[in-house]
């Protein structure tokens, strides 16, 4: 489908940016890397000479240990930085850590960070590529990469199916990049949430906004069921954990309401219980872990491509 | 010495000038205006083709001094005014210390008699270290020379406090300038309230936190029959209030910045923090009516509300920025563009916006060209294209977003106190 389509940005700082033949050629490289993983030496040589920084300002361990297993199994140097014990604490603005860190060679910076837009104020200050591995509640670009892949992989196309997102989307980059991708690709998407959580210009990203649960769940082919963050300033609104999964939490009553094969997604921490019971998080439907997989695969689908890039000139 | 600025188009509102003539400027003073001048060891200005005004007056600058002079002095922030054809400003009060105290006014007084090199008028704070509670001093702080009051870079949030200013001001009918900004609407926001704002995931500043306080302000006004001037207006509502207003003889005037005319929120998906302003950029809709009030009068002048920041202040995370950007040196070009080419305004109405109408509000006997005045002047063409190349910033600060750009509009030659300043 993309045979002939040339890679040529320097950058996945979100898929806000990406057009649909971007994301399909991203998907398809995937797909390749995804056989290396199968095999018993999971190792190729494609970064070999390169070096990979992960930028953390913020705590993660899969995110980044996904990027960190994808980095290594395309034979590229990695380092680690925990930005928090780093320089910003001293004063350091990102820009100039960005030019510190070029000025050592360093190829690709996969960067996590509390604040929106970090990431693109990074792409335009060095010549190095930038890889947004989540910018506050911007975008988490990778995540929404491999989930639109589990769904291409389950459903055979993402063109046409109905996907609803259920959850906190007012605070999750998760939910903004799942829209953009969904949206590009074809997809019919809903949000769903209680009105709190919802984003007050929600229907502007062309979706359809519900906060009826029943009505997100009927016809959906599939389901990505975000995390709820209580420690978070709006859970005063909520009356408890137990309420939410009452009324929004995906139990295997409400499953059996809706088509058979839905596919049932979660990016994972899950809160069991609050946003999904076990039984769903462990079932059938359900394609958690076969998502954490296809990150690899995706991870280094986005590394291979934008390391790739030639005559590189901060975007 | 002596100056005749030859074959320009002298616009002067106050005068009702507008017409092809010769101005002499002698001994700091407007000598003469009239056809065919001749002086005797003048320096000659051939200005054909361009625009000879009186020198602009913006009410709405930050010189940062003292406290922050990392950002700005009174002589650098001066220099950018020249620049800018600005031959005088009033400086906001929110320096380090805040401007509440005579001694703190007569202290700045000191640097401005040294360091000013243009008319710098001095506006001291309406509470306390600008916190909102304790009403200043106003008739100390007008006897060492402020020409109004404001806590600007803050809203006085107490409609209490507010109506207790507007209570003291009794007959003098002081100038209170507002910064209107409900920051129990506004708390936590970064950019206009919006789709744009939801889809990069940024807190917002919805219009309603604007004109909440533009209509508590109006309602106050009214009552005490005392005299309110809205800062940098920023929203559709607002406008429609203050129109509303003037019609019912409350005593009201009001400013527009050029970036607030000229940019939209949509910049800000460019996570650029030199579009980061306090109101933020609003949408089209708001552009198109603080235009509309321009014309109609509903907005009495332009101000800059130049506000210098140091590149780790701006060159940063968006929503760790501070507000605001510089304005003085692209302000004439901006409102050519945006006013004058867009037929809201004639150039005798720029010039009118620019200079008479701002130095009424602040009731200092600038902004026109009468003979036997001061020669604060300003010469510019407003045909000239130019590069806003950051090179040649004057400002100690370089926080524009217009760097790069090109401007039509290019000021050749200021005068203050008829003296030819660069």
């Amino acid at each position: 489908m993309t045979k002939n389509f040339k890679w040529n940005k320097k950058d996945l700082l979100g898929l806000e940016y990406l057009s649909a033949e971007e994301i399909t050629h991203i998907l398809d490289t995937a797909e390749s890397f995804k056989e290396v993983t199968t095999r018993d030496i999971k190792k190729v040589p494609a970064l070999r000479g390169k070096t990979a920084a992960n930028l953390f300002y913020e705590p993660s361990t899969r995110t980044r240990g996904s990027f960190e297993i994808a980095e290594k199994r395309l034979s590229c140097d990695v380092v680690n930085m925990d930005m928090k014990a780093s320089s910003i604490t001293k004063g350091e603005t990102l820009i100039d850590t960005g030019k510190n860190l070029e000025a050592l060679k360093i190829d690709i910076f996969v960067i996590r960070h509390s604040n929106p837009g970090a990431p693109n104020i990074l792409a335009r200050n060095v010549s190095a590529s930038i890889i947004n591995a989540g910018d506050g509640f911007h975008e988490h670009p990778t995540q929404a990469l491999l989930d639109l892949f589990t769904i291409r992989e389950k459903l055979g196309k993402i063109k046409g199916k109905n996907v609803s997102i259920i959850g906190d989307i007012t605070h999750s980059r998760v939910a903004r990049s799942n829209i953009w991708g969904l949206k590009k690709l074809g997809a019919n998407v809903t949000i769903c949430a209680p009105k709190i959580i919802l984003p007050k210009f929600a229907k502007e990203f062309g979706v359809k906004v519900t906060d009826k649960i029943d009505v997100a769940l009927k016809d959906a082919d599939a389901i990505n069921v975000l995390r709820m963050q209580f420690e978070r300033d709006i859970a005063d609104a909520f009356p408890s954990k137990e309420e939410y999964f009452n009324q929004y939490g995906i139990s295997e009553e409400r499953l059996k309401k809706a088509k058979k094969n839905i596919v049932v997604m979660h990016p994972g921490p899950i809160n069991r219980g609050i946003e999904m019971s076990s039984e769903v998080a462990d079932g059938k439907n359900s394609v958690i872990l076969e998502q954490v997989t296809n990150g690899i695969a995706i991870r280094m689908a986005v590394l291979y491509l934008v390391a790739g890039v030639k005559n590189k000139v901060s975007s | 010495m002596k100056y005749l600025i030859k074959n320009s188009t002298v616009i002067d509102p106050k005068n009702n000038i507008n017409e092809v003539l010769d101005v002499l400027i002698s001994n700091g003073k407007i000598k003469q205006i009239g056809k065919n001048l001749k002086a005797l060891g003048a320096k000659t200005i051939n200005a054909k083709g361009m625009i000879t005004a009186p020198g602009f007056v913006d009410m709405h600058v930050h010189f940062r001094q003292p406290g922050f002079e990392y950002k700005e002095t009174i002589l650098s922030g001066s220099l950018s005014a020249i620049k800018g054809g600005v031959t005088s400003v009033a400086v906001m009060p929110n320096t380090n210390p805040v401007m509440d105290t005579s001694e703190r006014v007569e202290n700045l007084q000191k640097i401005i008699k040294k360091d000013g090199k243009i008319n710098v008028f001095v506006l001291g704070c309406i509470t306390r270290e600008q916190k909102g509670e304790n009403i200043t001093d106003f008739s100390k702080l007008k006897s060492v020379g402020c020409v109004g009051f404001t806590d600007d870079g803050h809203c006085v949030n107490s409609a209490k406090v507010m109506e207790k200013a507007f209570e003291k001001s009794g007959k003098r009918n002081l100038l209170f300038i507002s910064h209107a900004e409900d920051t129990s609407l506004s708390a936590g926001g970064v950019m206009n309230e919006g789709f744009i704002a939801d889809k990069l995931g940024l807190k917002g500043v919805s219009n309603e936190s604007e004109y909440k306080i533009v209509e508590r302000d109006i309602k106050l006004a009214k009552k005490h029959k005392a005299r309110i001037h809205i800062a940098h207006v920023s929203t559709k509502e607002s406008c429609e209030l203050i129109r509303k207003a003037k019609k019912q003889g409350v005593k009201i005037t009001a400013e527009a910045t050029p970036h607030h005319f000229t940019l939209t929120e949509k910049e800000c998906e460019s996570f650029n923090a030199n579009f980061k302003m306090a109101p933020p950029l609003r949408k089209q809709k708001d552009v198109d009516a603080i235009k509309k009030a321009i014309k109609d009068g509903t907005i009495n002048c332009i101000a800059t509300d130049h506000a210098p920041h140091a590149v780790h202040e701006k060159d940063i995370e968006f929503s760790n920025a501070m507000n605001g950007i510089i304005g003085l040196e692209t302000a004439l070009p901006l409102a050519i563009e945006n006013l004058v080419d867009t037929k809201h305004l004639n150039m005798m109405g720029l010039v009118c916006v620019m200079s008479y109408s701002p130095a009424q509000i602040l009731g200092v006997d600038k902004g026109h060209l009468t003979e036997g005045s001061e020669a604060d002047v300003v010469v510019f063409d407003p045909q000239e294209k130019w590069i806003y190349n950051k090179e040649d910033i004057v400002s100690k600060s370089k926080n524009s977003p217009f760097i790069g750009k090109e401007l039509k509009g290019k000021v050749k030659y200021t005068f203050v106190a008829g003296k030819l300043a660069s």
